[in-house]
C-alpha cells in the first residue's frame, strides 16, 4: 500500500519515545513525543494518552486505530489543543510530551499561537456533521467564518472561496447550496461540506476523526475517495482516527494501533495488515466487517471491555483479554508492560510473546481464519 | 414560513374564541351553579329589589346564557348599549364590558393602565435579561468557583423571596431609608426623569426574581451547550474563544431563553399583581386587584381576557421568533 | 412554569430569606430621620383642635388604600366618602365643625335656619340663603335641592347610596324617581314641594324626629338637572361647594381645586382653607403608611386606621402625629333565637358570662389598635350614650375574664346544665374577625359549650346570615358582626337591628330576630320626639331593653389609630363621621 517513491520514514523507533526538554527541532512535519494526556477527576487520573510518540510528513497518511476509549481521539485533540481551549470550570485536562509542528513546539507557544494555526495550519473532521455543525448557522456562513478568521477577506471573496470548496468536495449546486442549512443536506453532503470546511485555509494537517462512522456504507466509500484525492491534491498529511480497520486499509500509509493510551503495533500499512505481530491486531483484523463475510463467523473478536484507564492493568494492558497471555513464560505478561520492539522494516510491537511465536501463530491459526 | 405562520395564526385564532368563552363561562355561569347574585353584588348596603332588578336587566342576566355569551362577543366587535330606567349607556366597540361599580367601560380602562404594565413588564425584562443572562454564562464559564457558588445562591433566595418581600424590602431600603428614588408613578409623558425614578425599584425587584429564573436556566442550557460538538468544530477552526461563547454558544443558548422570556412578558403583559400592588403602579395588576376588592366582575373578565390574549400573543411571537432562531423549525 | 423553576433547596432559601430579613429591619430602622416631632401629642385630636390657624393655600394631600364606593353624592355609603364631599357639595343643614360629640350635632348650610317645623312635625319649610350658587355661578334653588333628592328614587340606576329620604318621604314608592318623571320640569315628587326658588318644604307622612339628620346627608345634597349626567355623574359631580372636580381617575387618584363661584360669606360652615385637595390611591397599605410617616401626605382619606407595621413604626418614633379615635363600630357576638338553645334567654346569658372578655378584645387587636371593650349596644358616639358606664353584665369590670360560675348557673337556668353544642358563622375576609370567633370558642370550651366555627362568605352577607332561614337551617347560635350607625343617632344605629319591622326574609340585619313590642313602640315614639332631651332618653331605654334581652355580647367599641400629618392645622375629630373632619383642615403653610 505505501506508494514507493515517498520519502522520509513517517514511523520512527522508541528513540522518538525518550523526550528531553533540549531534544532540537525535529525534521519531521509533524513529531509527536511522549505525548500524555490525563485528566484528573474524583476518582483518580485518567490517563487517557500515556507516552505516545509518532512522526508523520507531508503527504502522507496515518491511520490510528483502536476502540473507544483506547485515546486514539484525544490524541487528536491534543494535538489540535482542544484539551485546553474552552475547559471551563472542571479541572483541567494535564497535556505533557511535545508536539512538534512544521517546527513549532505547540505546547509550549502558548494558547493563542496554537489557536490561529488551528484551522489553517492544522484542520480536523469530526465524526458527526450532523451535530459538529452548528445547526443555526447556513453552510455558507460556517465556511466563510472559518475562511475569514485567517484570511483577511470581504465576505464576497470568501463566499466565493465557500461556493469554490463546496464544489470541490462534489456538492452539486454549491452557489445554491451554500445557503443552505446543515438540517437540509444529507449526511454525506454534511460531511462533503465539513471536509470542504476542514480545507478551506489548504491545512497541512487534517486530522479526521471517524470520519465515516455516522454515514452509511455505500456513502463511506465516496467520503474514503474524497479524503484521498483531496490529500494528493492539496499535499497534506492526514491523521485518519478510526475503530475500524476497514477504513484505514484504504487511506493509510502507515498505521498505529493504541490500546489504554498506548501505542502497541505500528508499522507500515501493508506490514501491519499482513504480518500483524499484536494479539490485540489480530482482534482488530478480526472484528473488520467484510463484504464477503457473514458476521458470526469472525474470528477473533476481541472479547471484554476496554481497560480502565485510571487502574491499567499491570503487565501488558491487554493480558485479561489477551487468549495467549499465557504463552511467554514467567507470567511475564501479568508483570512487566512489554516495550515497542521492531519486529519488521519499521514495524513496532509491544508484545511479550517471542517473534517466532507470535509469527507461528498468526500464520497458523489467526490468517486462515480471516 | 408562510404556511406555517399561517396555520399558528389559525390556531391563535381558535384559542381566542376558545378562551373567551371559557372565560366568560367562568365568570357568569359558575356564580350562577354557586347561587351567587351577581347583580346583587353590584348594589350597595341597601340592596334595594329595584335596583337588582335593574341591574340585572341591564347586564342581561336574566337572558339565556348562550345569548349572554353572544352579546359579550357582538359587543367586542360592534359594542353595545345598556340601558335601564331612562339611563342609556354606551360601550362602544371594542366593548369588553361595562363596570357597574366605576361606571366605566371596560376597555379604556384596559388601554389606559395597559403602558403602565408593558412599560414596567419590558423594563423589567430587560434588566433581568442583561443582568440574568450575564449572571448565567459567568456561571457556567466559571462553574465551580466562588462566583458560580455566590451567583447561583442570590439566584435561588430570588427564586424563592416572594415580590411584596423584595419590593417592601426595596421601597424600605432605597426609597425611605437612603432617599434615593422617590418610587412613585409619574406618568411617562408627565416628566422622564419621574417616570425613571418611580419605576427604578420596581423593575429591579421584578428583574431581581427572573433574572435569578434566567440566570439558572443560561447557566444550564450554556453548560449544555458548551458540550456540543458544533463548539469544538468553532473552537477547531480556529476561532477566538470570545466568538465561540459569544456567537456560537450564545445562539443557541439564547433559544430557550427567548422562549421563557415571550411567555413571561406575556404572562405579566397581563398583570404583574404583586409588583404593581407593591409599588402603587396604576397598571393593569392594580387594576384587577382593586377590582377584585370591590367585586367588579367586568373588570376582573376583561383584564383575564386581556392576560390571556397577551400569553396568546406571545405564544405567537415566540413560534414565530423561534422559526427566525432555529431553521430547523420551519419545515415543520 | 414557575413551580418548576423554583428550586426545592428550602434550607439555603430560608437562610437567605433570614440574611435579607435582617437588612430589612436595618433599612427600616434607617428610615427614622423623618418626621419632626413639633406635633400636638398622641390623641390630641380627640376631643379638641389641634393646630388652631387660619393660613389659606397649599395642597392638602389626602392618601388612601381604597377609592370610594362612587363620588355621586346620591350613590356613596362610605362614611370618609360622606365626610370628603362636604368639599363639594353643601346640604341644607349639616354638621357642626367642632370636635368631638358637638360635631354630630346639626347646623344650617345651604338653609338660613334648622328649618321652621309645623303641623305636629309633619312639614319642614326651609328658606334658601343668599348668594350660594354652582360652579358656573348660577344660583342654587330649591328646585335643585329637591332635583338632587329625588335621585334617591332612580334607585334602579342610582343605586348604592342610602334611600332614607325616599322611605320617609314616599314609604308606598309612588314616585318612580326623576328619570321616569313625566312631569316637563322632572319635579314631580308631592311630598316636596319649591313654591319659589329660595323656599323648600317637606311633608312627612309621618313624623320622624331624625328627618334633619337624613338632609344633612350628601344624599340629600343639590344636584342640577342639566348637569346630571345620571350613572356617570360620580365621575364628575357638579359643584356646590368650596372646591370643585379638576380630574379625576378611579384608583388612581383625585384633586379638587378652589371653586371659584363660592363665596365664603354664603357659607357659614366651611372655611376652604387650602388651595388644592388631592387624593392619591395606594394599593399597598404599607407602603401609603410609610410614605404618611415620612411627610409625603397629611392623612388617610379611609380614616381607618394605620397597617401593622405602620402602626408599629409610628407609635415607636411619632406617636405625638397619632390620634386614636372611636370608629363609631361596635364588635359583637349575636344570637338568633331561631337557632335552639338561643330562643331561651339564660342560654344566651351562659354563653354572655362564659365568655373572655379580655381575650376578645386582644383578639380584636388589643386596647388600642382594637378599642374598649364594648359593654353595651350604644356606642359611645351615638347621642343618648352612657358610654362605658353601663355594664350590666361586668363586661369590662369584675367579669372581664368571664365567669364561669355564673355562666353555669344560666346554664342550668336554660335547662342545658352540661352545656350544648352550636355552630359559630364568622366572615371568611376578615382575619380579626375568625380570630376573635376562636377566641370565643376557646372560653365558652370551659363551660361546656362546644362551638364549631363556620367561615362563610363574607362578600355574601345578606344571602347568608342576612336570611333567617338559612341561620336556622345551618344552626348559626352564634354570628360575629359589627356595626355603625349611619347617622349618629339611636334610630340611625339601632332600627334596622332591634326593631321587628325590619326582620326581612333576604338582607335581614335584625340577626337576633328581636321581636320586642316595648323596643318597637320606644323606635316609635322617638320617631315623634322632637326633643333632644328626651330623644337622649328613649335611646337609653332602647339600648337597656336589648341588653336585658341579651341578645348581644359586645367585644369592643373600635378604635382606630389615624396619622395626622404635623403640616395639618384645625385638625380634630368628629362624631359626625368618626375620623378627622376633613372640611375644616388647613396647612400651616402654603406651600
Amino acid at each position: 500500500m505505501t506508494e514507493p517513491g515517498r520519502s522520509g520514514a513517517p514511523v520512527d523507533g522508541p528513540a522518538a519515545a525518550s523526550p528531553s526538554a533540549a531534544s532540537p527541532a525535529p525534521s519531521a512535519f509533524l513529531d509527536v513525543r511522549d505525548l500524555r494526556v490525563h485528566f484528573p477527576t474524583d476518582d483518580g487520573l485518567v490517563k487517557s494518552v500515556d507516552g505516545l510518540s509518532f512522526r508523520l510528513e507531508r503527504g502522507r497518511t496515518l491511520g490510528i486505530v483502536g476502540e473507544s476509549g483506547s485515546g486514539k481521539s484525544v490524541t487528536s485533540l491534543g494535538i489540535m489543543g482542544l484539551h485546553t481551549a474552552g475547559r471551563y470550570g472542571r479541572r483541567k485536562a494535564r497535556v505533557s510530551g511535545e508536539i512538534w509542528l512544521n517546527g513549532t513546539e505547540l505546547l509550549s507557544v502558548g494558547a493563542d499561537h496554537v489557536r490561529k494555526l488551528r484551522g489553517r495550519e492544522m484542520a480536523m473532521i469530526f465524526q458527526d456533521p450532523l451535530s459538529a455543525l452548528h445547526p443555526y448557522y447556513t453552510i455558507g456562513e460556517q465556511i466563510v467564518e472559518a475562511y475569514r478568521i485567517h484570511h483577511d477577506v470581504g465576505k464576497k471573496a470568501a463566499r466565493k472561496r465557500a461556493i469554490e470548496m463546496l464544489d470541490r468536495v462534489g456538492i452539486p449546486q454549491p452557489d445554491k447550496r451554500v445557503d443552505n442549512y446543515p438540517h437540509e443536506f444529507s449526511g454525506g453532503m454534511r460531511q462533503r461540506a465539513m471536509i470542504a470546511m476542514s480545507l478551506v485555509n489548504n491545512p497541512e494537517l487534517l486530522i479526521a476523526d471517524e470520519p465515516t462512522t455516522a454515514l452509511d456504507v455505500t456513502v463511506q466509500a465516496q467520503i474514503l475517495d474524497l479524503i484521498r484525492d483531496l490529500q494528493e491534491e492539496f499535499g497534506s498529511a492526514v491523521i485518519v482516527i478510526t475503530h475500524d480497520l476497514g477504513v484505514v486499509a484504504e487511506l493509510a500509509d502507515d498505521i498505529l494501533v493504541m490500546y489504554g493510551g498506548r501505542c502497541i503495533e505500528r508499522g507500515p500499512a501493508e506490514q501491519v495488515f499482513h504480518e500483524p505481530r499484536h494479539p490485540y491486531t489480530w482482534g482488530l483484523l478480526g472484528s473488520m466487517p467484510r463484504l464477503d463475510r457473514e458476521q458470526q463467523d469472525r474470528l477473533v473478536p476481541v472479547k471484554g471491555s476496554p481497560p480502565s484507564l485510571i487502574n491499567l492493568p499491570s503487565g501488558c494492558a491487554f493480558n485479561p483479554r489477551c487468549p495467549y497471555a499465557d504463552v511467554p513464560k514467567d507470567d511475564l505478561s501479568r508483570t512487566v508492560r512489554p516495550e515497542l520492539t521492531e519486529v519488521g522494516d519499521r514495524h513496532w510491537a509491544a508484545c511479550h510473546m517471542t517473534q517466532e511465536q507470535r509469527e507461528r501463530i498468526w500464520t497458523e491459526e489467526i490468517a486462515p481464519r480471516l | 414560513m408562510l404556511a406555517y405562520l399561517i396555520r399558528r395564526l389559525f390556531a391563535a385564532a381558535v384559542m381566542l374564541v376558545v378562551i373567551i368563552m371559557v372565560v366568560f363561562g367562568i365568570f357568569f355561569l359558575v356564580p350562577k351553579w354557586a347561587g351567587v347574585d351577581i347583580a346583587a353584588s353590584f348594589v350597595g348596603k341597601q340592596a334595594d329589589p329595584a335596583a337588582v332588578e335593574a341591574v340585572r336587566e341591564k347586564l342581561g342576566l336574566s337572558d339565556p346564557v348562550h345569548l349572554q355569551a353572544w352579546e359579550f362577543f357582538k359587543g367586542i366587535f360592534a359594542g353595545r348599549t345598556f340601558a335601564t330606567g331612562g339611563d342609556v349607556v354606551h360601550c362602544s366597540a371594542p366593548c369588553f364590558g361595562y363596570s357597574f361599580k366605576s361606571e366605566q367601560a371596560v376597555w379604556p380602562v384596559l388601554t389606559d393602565r395597559f403602558p403602565v404594565t408593558l412599560g414596567l413588564a419590558l423594563g423589567a425584562a430587560v434588566l433581568w435579561l442583561v443582568f440574568g443572562v450575564a449572571a448565567g454564562v459567568l456561571s457556567a464559564l466559571k462553574r465551580g468557583s466562588l462566583w458560580d457558588r455566590s451567583a447561583m445562591v442570590v439566584a435561588l433566595a430570588g427564586v424563592s423571596l416572594p415580590i411584596y418581600f423584595t419590593g417592601m424590602l426595596s421601597l424600605a431600603t432605597f426609597a425611605f431609608g437612603l432617599k434615593w428614588f422617590d418610587a412613585q408613578y409619574v406618568p411617562l409623558g408627565q416628566s422622564l426623569g419621574g417616570w425613571f425614578g418611580g419605576m427604578i425599584l420596581p423593575w429591579i425587584t421584578l428583574a431581581f426574581l427572573y433574572a435569578a429564573m434566567y440566570a439558572r436556566i443560561t447557566r444550564a442550557t450554556m453548560m449544555e451547550v458548551l458540550g456540543e460538538d458544533y463548539i469544538r468544530t468553532a473552537r477547531a477552526k480556529g476561532l477566538r474563544e470570545r466568538t465561540v461563547i459569544g456567537k456560537h454558544a450564545m445562539r443557541s443558548t439564547m433559544t430557550p431563553i427567548l422562549t421563557m422570556l415571550g411567555m413571561d412578558l406575556g404572562a405579566l403583559i397581563g398583570g404583574a399583581i404583586l409588583t404593581e400592588s407593591t409599588f402603587n403602579l396604576p397598571g393593569l395588576g392594580q387594576a384587577v386587584l382593586n377590582a377584585i376588592r370591590n367585586q367588579d366582575l367586568p373588570i376582573i373578565l376583561g383584564v383575564v381576557l386581556i392576560t390571556s390574549l397577551s400569553v396568546l400573543l406571545a405564544n405567537l411571537v415566540v413560534d414565530v421568533l423561534y422559526a427566525v432562531i432555529d431553521p430547523r423549525v420551519r419545515l415543520t | 412554569m414557575t413551580t418548576q423553576r423554583t428550586s426545592g433547596r428550602r434550607k439555603q432559601a430560608l437562610a437567605a430569606a433570614a440574611l435579607v430579613a435582617g437588612l430589612l429591619a436595618t433599612a427600616a430602622c434607617g428610615s427614622s430621620g423623618g418626621g419632626k416631632t413639633s406635633d400636638a401629642g398622641y390623641d390630641a385630636a380627640g376631643n379638641k383642635v389641634v393646630n388652631a390657624g387660619t393660613t389659606k393655600g397649599g395642597t392638602l394631600k389626602f392618601a388612601g388604600t381604597q377609592d370610594g364606593d362612587s363620588w355621586d353624592t346620591t350613590r356613596s355609603y362610605y362614611g370618609f366618602a360622606w365626610n370628603f364631599m362636604r368639599y363639594y357639595s353643601r346640604q341644607l343643614v349639616t354638621y357642626k365643625t367642632e370636635p368631638g360629640k358637638s360635631g354630630a350635632a346639626l347646623q344650617p348650610d345651604l338653609a338660613t335656619d334648622m328649618g321652621k317645623v309645623s303641623d305636629g312635625g309633619k312639614t319642614y319649610t326651609f328658606t334658601l340663603r343668599d348668594g350660594i350658587s354652582w360652579e358656573d355661578g348660577k344660583p342654587i334653588t330649591s328646585k335643585d335641592v329637591k332635583y338632587g333628592i329625588e335621585r334617591q328614587w332612580a334607585q334602579d340606576v342610582l343605586s348604592g347610596g342610602p334611600v332614607y329620604l325616599k322611605d320617609i318621604l314616599d314609604p308606598n314608592g309612588e314616585y318612580q324617581g326623576p328619570y321616569q318623571d313625566e312631569s316637563a320640569d322632572k319635579l314631580g315628587l308631592k311630598a316636596v314641594e319649591t313654591p319659589d326658588d329660595k323656599t323648600i318644604v317637606f311633608h312627612l307622612p309621618q313624623v320622624n324626629s331624625d328627618f334633619p339628620q337624613m338632609l344633612a346627608m350628601p344624599s340629600a345634597s343639590p344636584v342640577r338637572q342639566d348637569k346630571d349626567t345620571k350613572s356617570k355623574y360620580g365621575l364628575h359631580p357638579f359643584s356646590s361647594g368650596p372646591y370643585k372636580f379638576e380630574s379625576y381617575e378611579p384608583g388612581k387618584s383625585l384633586e379638587l381645586v378652589r371653586n371659584t363661584q363660592w363665596k365664603d360669606t354664603s357659607d357659614p360652615v366651611r372655611k376652604a382653607y387650602p388651595d388644592t385637595v388631592s387624593v392619591k390611591f395606594f394599593s399597598n397599605a404599607n407602603d401609603m403608611d410609610q410614605r404618611l410617616i415620612a411627610g409625603d401626605y397629611d392623612l388617610d382619606l379611609s380614616q381607618s386606621g394605620m397597617s401593622p407595621q405602620g402602626r408599629q413604626t409610628a407609635l415607636k418614633q411619632h406617636k405625638g402625629n397619632l390620634d386614636n379615635p372611636l370608629s363609631g363600630y361596635v364588635r359583637y357576638a349575636v344570637f338568633p333565637q331561631n337557632v335552639k338553645p338561643f330562643d331561651n334567654e339564660h342560654c344566651r346569658k351562659a354563653v354572655i358570662h362564659g365568655a373572655d372578655h379580655l381575650s376578645l378584645q386582644t383578639a380584636r387587636g388589643g386596647p388600642v389598635a382594637g378599642g374598649d371593650i364594648g359593654t353595651n349596644m350604644l356606642p359611645p358616639t351615638v347621642p343618648g350614650t352612657e358610654g362605658r358606664e353601663y355594664d350590666p353584665f361586668a363586661l369590662a369590670g369584675a367579669d372581664k375574664n368571664g365567669n364561669i360560675a355564673k355562666a353555669k348557673e344560666e346554664l342550668i337556668a336554660c335547662g342545658k346544665p352540661d352545656g350544648f353544642g352550636t355552630t359559630i358563622a364568622v366572615r371568611n375576609n376578615k382575619p380579626v374577625e375568625v380570630a376573635t370567633a376562636q377566641s370565643l370558642q376557646a372560653s365558652l370550651k370551659k363551660i361546656g359549650v362546644d362551638a364549631q366555627i363556620d367561615q362563610y362568605d363574607g362578600s355574601q352577607t345578606s344571602g347568608i346570615v342576612g336570611s333567617p332561614s338559612n341561620v336556622e337551617k345551618k344552626g348559626y347560635g352564634i354570628i360575629i358582626d359589627g356595626w355603625a350607625a349611619d347617622f349618629p343617632s339611636v334610630q340611625g344605629f339601632g332600627r334596622p337591628l332591634w326593631d321587628s319591622k325590619y326582620i326581612l326574609e333576604s338582607g335581614n340585619n335584625n340577626y337576633a330576630l328581636i321581636k320586642d313590642e316595648a323596643i318597637d313602640e320606644l323606635f316609635d315614639a322617638y320617631a315623634k320626639e322632637l326633643d333632644e332631651g328626651s330623644k337622649g332618653r328613649i335611646a337609653r331605654q332602647i339600648n337597656h331593653k336589648v341588653m336585658e334581652g341579651a341578645y348581644y355580647l359586645p367585644f369592643t367599641y373600635e378604635k382606630y389609630l389615624n396619622w395626622r400629618s404635623s403640616r395639618l392645622t384645625n385638625v380634630y375629630m368628629t362624631d359626625a363621621y368618626n375620623g378627622y373632619d376633613f372640611i375644616s383642615l388647613g396647612l400651616k403653610s402654603s406651600k
